[in-house]
């Protein structure tokens, strides 16, 4: 992207407007979710930067937040923190109930969606897949239907066959969501997948199953786990069907957060913010490190 | 040469073609049992609840069957009325006939506790009606012949004939009253399709926001993604492998974060109000509302779905053979006129794909409008969500999210024509 020697004033001038706007677009991009992590470490309840904030004054920051995100909901949050205020949080505390109900429905979602689309991705990829389109086509809709609509029908469909207000219902919901995002993850690693090698496997003595374990899933792995975190993610951060299934006991951290920013924000909800963020740049890590291996894996190098 | 006569077969005296075919159907079995168990899965989870919404959309029994909550013994009610209806004519003033039916129908009511849900069912076609039924259902017992003044009497509101149309057009539990009123209209007293009032066309007015909205955020992401996209593609792949972290980011960061930071921004004590006010742009009294209006929703869907728009651009700009713009320079042309004739239509695949794709999500978009959007920023979704959740009228609710659901699967059906399902990437 240099500019060659030759360029006229006005090309150099509109080069480096164009590196402006790039730069800004950037800016625009990540500065909304940065931003919320110094200021969760507010000492007021406010939503800006304080003047002690802006001066570095230790004063201006403080934990807090934090702290009430374990205390909230505890039933006796002034006690001495020993062994049984931290069993008193872990039972109690409304967020720490939140992350544990995101975590089991996640980890079921995310169980169920994978192994069901690895499977039928495997399928989706075979050449004499019958009906591959239309059958494709109704796969990947729970990803293009307005998640609206997606948790009116599941409200209706719950509600008659009594899984409404379920741990089971919340997940079969969940793992719906989630399974766009494995078929087309797990798609794409087969799509540079060299079948010889299968029929190389069964040449010399192999039965299916030890094809697939010992040839075809080390090869689709890495496929497979960005799949599951992209239906790991889909659920951690889904709350319209939870709003709609599920039970007070169902609440999870998306939902602990559309409580707090519809009735009351507090800055409790920017720590809250914060550690997602952290948790994001973590995943985001893993599927990019996983993409290269998969990348060198199938002989594609990125230059 | 007997070859040509005798048939081909394998080793087993299979006809060879018999075999192949057999092979053939096989493969495709194998294929099918291995999608199979996920196709039932999605069936049954999805596209059978959304069926059943459906359904609901057209069929409305609260006025001709009664359902016990606690023992959900189902009863028919207003039998009587019914049968009145089906012996007389659409617009046919109410006789004795008529109120002797309604009276001990409404008898019926009492006795059921159903006067409400009943009220309610009518309410939504004649707003105001839903006391008149649990007034009169209470005093129906009291009664006596002959009932057409006895009723009136009790009130007149009664007399009304669009309250006999509704409740004529509601004897039969399938409607499609309930998408006239997601289009802002009603049926007459005569049973014609008619405009509501003025003050009542709110349903319209928010799909053509929706529209509006939706088209704005489009453009708004194309031309934020356009610059982007093409300095990644060009960019050698070190440096551009990290930028792309910068589109990836916002891409996996929960949706409530991103919209959290939004609220934090733009407030009108928020951060950029603060950094207005501090480089004396605006007065401190003068803070502008950035928030919980349009300018709110379309700000923060934007930035939600920017990442929607930039990867399909890079995926298809980084195809691009840079010499065909040398070569158009090398003929010419100005930078400009290589740009336009040359690099543009090149990109043409990765516009039609992120624009569809942004679009066919901001319709839907529920969350980030419900959040920041205010009462101007709101869209379809947010008018679905009410009739759910706070008014209660899942027929109307239903009407409308199918309305929508039209409009997105025939988008949908439009992507999957011009890219094809297959071409959609993450990251």
């Amino acid at each position: 992207m240099a500019l060659p020697k030759h360029a006229s004033p006005l090309e150099k001038i509109w080069h480096y407007t164009y590196l402006v706007i790039c730069t800004l677009v950037f800016i625009f991009l990540i500065a909304p979710i940065l931003v919320v992590i110094p200021l969760s470490f507010n000492a007021e309840p406010y939503f800006t930067f304080t003047e002690k904030m802006l001066t570095l004054d230790p004063e201006g920051y403080s934990t807090r937040w934090y702290d009430l995100l374990l205390t909230f909901g505890m039933q006796n949050p002034g006690a001495p923190r020993d062994g049984m205020w931290w069993s008193d949080a872990w039972a109690n505390a409304a967020w720490i109930k939140a992350a544990k109900n995101s975590a089991i429905i996640g980890f079921f979602a995310t169980i169920l969606a994978t192994v069901l689309g690895t499977l039928a991705a495997l399928g989706l990829s075979r050449p004499e897949m019958p009906y591959r389109r239309t059958i494709m086509a109704i796969l990947i809709s729970p990803m293009i239907v307005p998640i609206i609509i997606v948790a009116t029908g599941m409200f209706f469909f719950y509600s008659d066959v009594g899984l409404a207000n379920s741990y089971t219902g919340v997940i079969l919901a969940h793992a719906t969501l989630g399974i766009p995002f494995v078929i087309i993850t797990v798609t794409a690693t087969l799509v540079g997948f060299d079948h010889s090698l299968t029929r190389a496997a069964a040449n010399l003595g192999a039965s299916p199953t030890t094809t697939f374990f010992r040839i075809i899933m080390p090869l689709i792995l890495p496929g497979v786990i960005s799949g599951a975190l992209f239906a790991f993610v889909t659920s951690f951060d889904e709350v319209v069907v939870v709003l709609f299934v599920a039970d007070f006991d169902q609440q999870t951290i998306p939902r602990q957060m559309w409580n707090g920013i519809r009735e009351q924000i507090s800055p409790a909800i920017l720590s809250v913010a914060t550690i997602l963020v952290i948790f994001s740049i973590g995943l985001l890590t893993t599927v990019e490190v996983l993409r290269r291996r998969s990348e060198r894996l199938r002989g594609l190098t990125p230059g | 040469m007997q070859a040509d006569t005798t048939l081909l077969t394998t080793a087993d005296g299979q006809p060879l073609k018999a075999a192949l075919k057999s092979a053939a159907s096989k493969a495709k079995r194998r294929a099918f049992y291995l999608v199979a168990p996920l196709l039932a899965f999605v069936l049954i989870t999805f596209i059978f609840p959304i069926g059943q919404m459906l359904h609901q959309s057209v069929y409305n029994p609260d006025f001709t069957i009664h359902e016990d909550k606690g023992t959900k013994i189902q009863t028919p009610i207003m039998v009587n009325l019914q049968v009145w209806f089906r012996e007389t004519e659409i617009g046919t003033v109410p006789d004795e006939a008529a109120f002797a039916a309604l009276v001990s129908d409404l008898i019926q009511l009492r006795e059921l506790r159903g006067q409400g849900e009943v009220g309610t069912r009518i309410n939504y076609d004649v707003p105001g009606t839903r006391s008149l039924f649990t007034k009169s259902a209470r005093r129906a017992a009291k009664l006596e012949a002959p009932f057409k003044e006895a009723v009136l009497d009790l009130d007149e509101d009664w007399a009304d004939p669009e309250l006999w149309q509704a409740m004529r057009t509601a004897a039969s539990p399938y409607t499609m009253n309930f998408y006239l009123a997601a289009l802002d209209m009603r049926r007459s007293e005569t049973g014609e399709i008619v405009a509501v009032a003025e003050n009542r066309q709110i349903r319209v007015k928010l799909f053509s926001r929706t529209l509006t909205l939706s088209i704005i955020i489009t453009l708004t992401c194309f031309l934020l993604a356009f610059p982007i996209a093409h300095l990644l593609a060009t960019l050698p792949l070190r440096y551009s492998n990290l930028l792309m972290i910068l589109v990836l980011l916002p891409f996996w960061t929960s949706l409530l974060v991103r919209t959290t930071s939004w609220i934090v921004l733009l407030q009108s004590q928020g951060v950029l109000n603060d950094i207005l006010v501090s480089l004396g742009i605006v007065g401190a009294n003068g803070r502008v509302q950035l928030i919980y209006n349009e300018i709110g929703t379309v700000i923060a869907m934007t930035h939600i779905l920017l990442p929607f728009m930039v990867l399909p651009l890079f995926s298809v700009m980084r195809t691009i053979n840079p010499s065909y713009v040398r070569a158009a320079r090398s003929l010419g042309a100005t930078s400009w006129t290589a740009f336009r004739r040359i690099y543009l239509p090149q990109c043409v695949p990765g516009i039609g794909a992120g624009a569809l794709l942004v679009f066919i999500l901001a319709v839907g978009y529920y969350i980030t409008p419900a959040l920041v959007g205010g009462a101007k920023g709101t869209l379809i979704s947010n008018e679905i969500a009410f009739h759910m959740t706070d008014s209660l009228n899942w027929s109307l609710a239903a009407a409308l999210a199918a309305l929508l659901l039209a409009g997105v699967l025939a988008l949908y059906w439009l992507y999957d024509r011009l890219v094809g399902i297959d071409n959609l990437k993450l990251g």
